[in-house]
């Protein structure tokens, strides 16, 4: 197969499909960095056109990694519904990006078709898209799941309340999640990054958590994003977890880098089943990102697109609650700037979507790269529209912990009364009871973490 | 970790000293002691350049009284635009008196937001205007992202490596850009490092004492030269012979594979600068790992992070490290594998009990 076309008058040539698949993404720090990205814009622009001729058949026969050495493929080509993958075969990439844009085409199509993709075709349909393309496509799709509470109807905004704290000082958690529930933040989970992964600490954050879940009645559920076996132990203990978390990657290597394996999250989420307080069925709650498979050397020399795309893959296995990039988090060698981390956030949430997962972000930037607050309340605008699930809640989007700055309480609550957006519905029903909203907009009371000292 | 206990010990001693201390740094986001309880700030519009309209001058001023939630220690040294340093009629809305003041309207409980505020260097207790942030704490914010952003191409200051005893040997990144940009050079040493490494250090040792700038020299400068003296006490007194520490400038965490492909220490011990957060740039991090060769990667190893006096205290954070070793060596083990070996200890003791 000729991988070629000319441009201006110029032949551009490209060896094979993983070359092809590195040289057509918009720019990025990461992609130069594995030594894969185009050398001109030009390039760039002229892969696209081959990519875009593509057929989808083809790219089910190209994994980046083999299904006989990297179990991650094996779990990605296993879930393919052959039927509809025979449909949809022949289609060109450049066919499907328009397919999956016409009017014609709804949200229930896409979600059918989702079950004949591989997460090649996925990023590959990807690389195709502007920004605008991936903002209207994923709009279009929306995946719900439901744990204590229901995520990702139409018409919502979730938030995740991360109130993470340099010594995990319970006290001083506990103020910070009082402040993020004045703001209607937490419906996605209260969810708490650990300094010290230790069970005897993360039981002791779990045991909190439940316990002002409890006391305040509040429809959602609880999680402490230790490693998965300290969860799982903790879980074995008696510890009451509302969902459980793991940082995935799409390839082996990348997942052995983190300590896990497809056997052991299948174990976790036979554990939850058994084990954790919440109704489910849908357990658990994953966090990827572009450029985690590079630096772990994990990539296979593909582009940290398609890498992110598998970990969607992978994901779909579990049904999770809820999967989030933390698109920023990473720093400016595979993210260089806000135009490369809008860009990818954009992608990613794309992508998540057209896999058929729960889809979330953690819009983000680190101090190191050429970001700011304004650029994540950019991107928070932009996947708001396009129908993202929930974004993270922190105090004026600083985490004190992780060194970072995100999306905020306060982001939450104006985007949802930008864009007519409610929090869950289980919760936007416990804010009303306790007058901290009405119509969808925060009341006189809101805001102020001292109205959870009453109980 | 298989000494839960002890862990708490230490987490009740920071949490102790935490409340005890006052962050190190202007702009570090920590909320201090406040002055007495004060009205909430008048309503918007707020003017930033005369900040007497949001509170009056007085009480801007009120130094942190004792027996407020946090005072500073007495040896903390003085924080560049804490409140002493405000003339009468210049004020520094970056001073923690100035942090600690509550943002929300008519509060429920105004003395309980200030505890709760107290309680925590989480930006809380901010107020509202409409879903946004009120003007003081937005400007606050952008102050403190400002200083973080300033901080980030420094050098650690050589006074404090040679204080320290240590020689430097670089990676084959050449500068900051390069350092920032392509972190694979900063996994390798440079060959003139190599062989510095090979002249200059003891081979075999069973712990190597590592220094890296990673991303903040400021972190470096404000806690190894506390931890290095409980780091090498620790291990003397465990028995345990260390290599030669050294400095490594433009350093990654992965690069401990390549430097122990020259000493072969059982452990590597790495402290490194964490990337600087928000008006913080002091977090150090110490990285261990068992034997690391290369291919081993972070699942491989374990990290004590948040070195910071606000976060875990540099002297603690050593006693940790030096009880983490031990671990490993007698495990054999680091990451993952030494988390799966002192947990099988555990499960096998439980149901040795059960049997």
């Amino acid at each position: 197969m000729a991988l070629r076309t000319k441009l201006f008058g110029r032949l551009y040539e490209f060896r094979d499909l993983r070359e092809l698949m590195g040289k057509a993404n918009e720019e990025k720090s990461g992609d130069r960095l594995a030594g894969i990205a185009a050398d001109s814009a030009a390039e760039r622009v002229a892969a696209r056109f081959v990519l875009s001729e593509q057929t989808l058949q083809t790219l089910f026969e190209s994994p980046a990694v083999s299904a006989e050495d990297d179990e991650v493929t094996r779990v990605i080509l296993s879930g393919v519904n052959r039927t509809i993958l025979e449909e949809i075969r022949g289609w060109t990439v450049g066919g499907f990006r328009e397919w999956l844009l016409a009017d014609t085409t709804s949200g229930d199509a896409i979600r059918r078709v989702s079950q004949g993709l591989t997460s090649e075709m996925v990023a590959a349909v990807t690389k195709l898209m502007s920004n605008l393309d991936l903002i209207y496509g994923a709009s279009k799709i929306r995946v719900s799941a439901h744990c204590a509470n229901t995520i990702g109807a139409p018409g919502t905004l979730a938030s995740r309340l991360q109130p993470n704290h340099p010594t995990d000082d319970p006290d001083a958690i506990r103020a910070a999640i009082y402040e993020g529930l004045s703001y209607g933040c937490g419906d996605s989970v209260i969810g708490i990054n650990p300094v010290d992964d230790s069970l005897s600490s993360v039981k002791r954050l779990l045991d909190m958590t439940y316990e002002l879940i409890a006391t305040w009645e509040i429809p959602t559920q609880n999680c402490v994003l230790a490693h998965v076996t300290t969860q799982m132990a903790a879980l074995q203990q008696g510890a009451p977890i509302g969902l459980i978390f793991q940082s995935i990657a799409g390839s082996q290597a990348g997942m052995e880098s983190f300590g896990v394996s497809v056997g052991l999250l299948d174990e976790a989420d036979a554990l939850a089943r058994k084990l954790c307080f919440t109704a489910g069925p849908d357990y658990l709650y994953f966090e990827t990102g572009q450029g985690s498979e590079l630096s772990a050397d994990a990539h296979h020399g593909w582009d940290q697109l398609t890498m992110e795309a598998r970990c969607y893959g992978l994901a779909k296995r579990y049904h999770p609650f809820q999967v989030n990039t933390v698109v920023g988090f990473i720093g400016p060698e595979y993210l260089y700037d806000a135009r490369q981390i809008t860009r990818a956030g954009l992608e990613d949430h794309f992508m998540g979507k057209l896999t058929g997962i729960s889809m979330g972000c953690d819009a983000c930037y680190t101090n190191h790269a050429v970001a700011g607050q304004n650029d994540v309340e950019n991107l928070a605008v932009l996947l708001a529209t396009a129908g993202c699930n929930y974004f993270m809640g922190v105090p004026m989007g600083d985490d004190s912990m992780l060194s970072y700055q995100c999306t905020s309480y306060h982001d939450t609550a104006a985007l949802r009364q930008l864009l007519r957006l409610r929090p869950l519905p289980e919760f936007e029903e416990w804010m009303v009871g306790l007058g901290l909203m009405k119509n969808g907009v925060l009341t006189e009371r809101a805001g102020d973490p001292t109205f959870f000292l009453q109980r | 970790m298989s000494s839960p206990d002890r862990l708490d010990l230490i987490i009740d001693a920071v949490v102790a000293g935490l409340r005890g201390t006052l962050a190190d740094q202007p702009g570090s986001g920590t909320g201090s002691g406040t002055a007495a309880a004060s009205p909430p700030p008048a309503p918007p519009p707020l003017s930033v350049s005369a900040p007497s309209v949001s509170a009056p001058l007085t009480q801007v001023m009120k130094r942190p009284e004792a027996g407020s939630v946090k005072t500073p220690a007495a040896t903390d040294p003085p924080a560049a635009g804490s409140a002493g340093v405000d003339g009468p009629d210049v004020t520094d809305p970056t001073a923690e008196a100035r942090r600690a003041l509550p943002g929300v309207n008519d509060p429920r409980d105004p003395r309980a937001l200030e505890a709760l505020m107290g309680s925590t260097c989480a930006r809380i207790g901010v107020g509202r205007a409409g879903p946004r942030y009120r003007t003081p704490a937005l400007l606050l914010f952008q102050a403190d992202h400002a200083v973080a952003k300033d901080a980030i191409y420094r050098s650690v200051d050589q006074r404090l490596l040679d204080e320290l005893g240590l020689f430097t040997v670089k990676t084959r990144v050449a500068d900051k850009e390069e350092y920032l940009l392509r972190p694979d050079l900063g996994r390798l040493l440079s060959d003139e490092g190599r062989q510095t490494l090979q002249e200059r250090c003891v081979k075999g040792p069973k712990v190597q004492v590592v220094v890296g700038d990673g991303l903040s020299a400021a972190a470096i400068e404000a806690n190894a030269a506390r931890m290095m003296p409980v780091l090498m006490h620790g291990f003397a007194e465990a028995g345990l012979a260390t290599g030669t520490p050294f400095f490594v400038e433009f350093a990654r965490v992965g690069l401990m594979n390549d430097i122990n492909s020259i000493v072969g220490a059982d452990v590597i011990v790495y402290l490194i600068g964490e990337r600087p957060g928000l008006g913080r740039a002091t977090s150090m991090s110490v990285y261990l790992g068992y034997k690391p060769a290369p291919g081993l990667t972070d699942a491989d190893r374990d990290v004590v992070c948040n070195i910071f006096d606000g976060g875990t205290n540099p002297l603690e954070a050593g006693a940790y490290v030096v009880q983490l070793v031990r671990q490993m060596i007698s495990h054999q083990a680091s990451g993952v594998k030494l988390k799966l070996a002192t947990m099988g200890q555990a499960v096998g003791a439980n149901e040795g009990r059960a049997g």
